[in-house]
């Protein structure tokens, strides 16, 4: 019987395995950040234990930095604490690190993909759920704990239960308007929060075949918000075109050598699935969630469902939302443009094709930050950073910023938020702030107008 | 890590379904860098308002209900991997939670911090739900050698599924990073010889 992707990365990467237990499955990179390995180095250090492959790690600092006068020393003195110590972890155990300001510098899942590290057909983990991000490129790629840090710190493996497989395809031509945003958003709405829990999902078709490399690490971002451990999509010369030359990418003939491997890793014809969806492109329109999950979205031309039970309702009330009623013309204060889900060239390509000429209407505060500080240099190099200008944007400086609010980038209680980012839980982004998630281009369409609109109406 | 074996105890109901770990401990609280102190603000933006003021309404804070086992809802711990949420937890005192339904990485980080989560049948976590909603004083038993979940003194008993490792680890007290070490040998061999 035929292997799927998952399989063949799977398999290549089994050390060893417990009878009637887990695996203990090789690590080939370890990305870490400020917030979840503070924890594991102390506890390795308290027991004694070395950092087993300090040159398989790559250390960033996004999750707790500001977005603006990054130059300056941080004014609160906790994340100053907290950065401090990475830099002082990473000195001590001989670990990369591009700290703030560096020009590799960025949110891990943006930095490492465009600076080559991460590459088909490795594992890859972070303490980051969104590490799903990596499977664009036909890497098992996912999200762990601390304790899971300490473990990959001290041995470069980790005890792990093979996930089952599921398999995703959408097939057909994406709408005027549609976004790769649009298309993971969508899956989610149909499928729900935890159809993916315990499976390993493989987006397949000629939707993702056509999708630049940006758009499926967005759609493979967001994998973890229907339960799944992690996404992949088969790597194709989309994905090697996009590797080659980087910074840490193989080079001439190892290049070529892997390539032929990376080749070989796509699913067989003969592969089978657990659990198989297949859905229409043109169904797809552009997507907004009303709720507190990212299951809870519709199709901009759709009403928001009449379900009643608790947790829907707890939902709405939260959002000050009403059952039967559309989200067209909803007046939004806030928007932001960013995260790892939505903050590469290609996004801010997006929003400023649809800005140019156009002004930022006067009651939306919106902040555009770039996913790396290579993107804000592309960014600038590129003409965008004008375009926002003359517009009335101000772009900011890279980090996870609003996407989690843990640093002052805060939407203001009660406000709501247009949010390119993946998660519109309650209090994501700030105590008592509704997150509505969308794609870059209604986010933009959104500042524009300070209120949402069809974006189909004025693309057709 | 701490051993568990059996647990008699009275038990919170948290009924509200989709319970994400930015709601278990938000994001603000993720500034320290130790493990310590994340119990205090276990559930903060439910258990206090804006204001700092107390909501009463919030379960947690209605002192008739107490315990160290939290019943929650379907699909307990989605969002993000923060292991601060499975100490937030523990901090405040729980070392078992029940739902219908875990998310993957929140199940993982409980059993590394000895806190269990019991995976019960949606009839059952409804009965226990309601049962000690109506009576606080409700005594649950969680037996990890037999793996089964009861009310006291009733014939109310489901027995739920844990990987058999995870099992020994958590009776004797193990974790992960023990048995890699002793593994050590192993790993550097596979890394001399890996194929990709
Ligand atoms: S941008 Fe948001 S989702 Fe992505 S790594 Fe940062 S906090 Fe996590």
């Amino acid at each position: 019987m035929g292997k799927t992707l998952f399989d063949k990365v799977w398999d290549a990467h089994v050390v060893d395995a417990i009878e009637n237990g887990p695996q203990v499955l090789y690590i080939d990179k370890h990305l870490i950040h400020e917030v979840t390995s503070p924890q594991a180095f102390n506890e390795l250090k308290e027991r004694n234990i070395p950092v087993f492959r300090p040159d398989q790690i790559v250390a960033t600092a996004d999750h707790n930095t500001p977005t603006q006068n990054q130059h300056l020393p941080i004014q609160d003195a906790l994340s100053r604490n907290q950065l401090e110590q990475l830099s002082q972890n990473c000195k001590e155990n001989n670990i990369t690190l591009y700290e703030l300001g560096h020009k590799y510098n960025g949110i891990v899942h943006v930095m490492a993909p465009e600076l080559g590290i991460t590459r088909p057909g490795m594992t890859i983990v972070c303490g980051d759920s969104h590490t799903s991000t990596h499977g664009a490129f036909g890497a098992i790629a996912f999200g762990i704990g601390t304790s899971q840090v300490a473990q990959v710190f001290a041995s470069q493996c980790l005890l792990l239960t093979k996930p089952k497989s599921l398999r995703v395809s959408v097939n057909g031509k994406l709408r005027n308007g549609v976004l790769a945003k649009d298309v993971i958003l969508y899956i989610i709405s149909k499928l729900g929060t935890n159809s993916g829990t315990g499976y390993f999902c493989e987006y397949a078709g000629d939707v993702f075949e056509n999708m630049s490399m940006e758009g499926r690490m967005t759609v493979c971002n967001m994998s973890i918000e229907m339960g799944a451990r992690g996404g992949m999509i088969a790597p194709d010369d989309i994905t090697f075109d996009y590797i080659k030359g980087r910074e840490f990418a193989p080079k001439d003939d190892e290049f070529d050598k892997k390539v032929e491997y990376w080749k070989t890793l796509p699913s067989d014809k003969d592969a089978t699935f657990d659990k198989e969806y297949f859905f229409d492109a043109e169904d797809i329109e552009p997507m907004v969630t009303y709720g507190t999950n990212p299951g809870m979205g519709i199709k901009i031309s759709q009403h928001i469902p009449e379900t009643s039970d608790a947790s829907f309702e707890k939902s709405l009330d939260y959002m000050n939302f009403k059952k039967g009623e559309s989200l067209i013309n909803k007046p939004i204060n806030f928007v932001f443009i960013g995260s790892c889900t939505n903050s590469r060239i290609e996004d801010f390509r997006v929003a400023a094709n649809y800005i140019k000429g156009k002004q930022k209407a006067a009651n939306v505060t919106a902040w555009l930050v770039p996913g790396s500080k290579q993107v804000e240099t592309q960014i600038i190099e590129e003409g965008l950073k004008d375009i926002f200008d003359d517009a009335g944007f101000e772009l900011r400086q890279p980090g996870c910023s609003a996407c989690l609010a843990m640093n002052d980038d805060k939407i203001p209680q009660g406000e709501y938020c247009v949010s390119t980012s993946n998660r519109n839980f309650e209090g994501r982004q700030g105590q008592g702030a509704r997150t509505i998630l969308a794609s870059p281009l209604m986010a933009a369409a959104t500042a524009v107008e300070g209120k949402i609109i069809d974006i189909t109406k004025q693309l057709n | 890590m701490e051993k568990f074996t059996t647990l008699t105890s009275t038990a919170i109901p948290l009924n509200i379904e989709n319970v994400d770990t930015d709601q278990i401990i938000p994001a603000r609280f993720l500034k320290a860098t130790d493990r310590e102190g994340f119990g205090k603000n276990v559930f903060r933006d439910w258990r206090f308002d804006k204001t700092g003021n107390i909501n009463d309404d919030f379960i947690l804070n209605q002192t008739e209900y107490n315990g160290s086992i939290l019943v929650a809802g379907d699909n307990f711990g989605c969002g993000s991997s923060r292991e601060h949420a499975a100490w937030a937890l523990t901090g405040y005192g729980f070392k078992v939670i029940v739902s219908s339904f875990f998310a993957d990485i929140f199940k993982g980080n409980a059993l590394n911090n000895g806190l269990l989560p019991v995976q019960v049948s949606a009839d059952f976590l409804k009965v226990l739900l309601s049962t000690i909603k109506e009576n606080p004083s409700t005594l649950l038993v969680v037996n990890l050698e037999a793996q089964t979940i009861s009310i006291k003194d009733s014939s109310f008993k489901e027995s739920f599924e844990i990987d058999a490792y995870k099992k020994t680890c958590m009776i004797n007290g193990y974790d992960d990073i023990d048995y890699l070490l002793s593994k050590k040998d192993i790993i550097e061999a596979f890394e001399k010889q890996k194929t990709y």
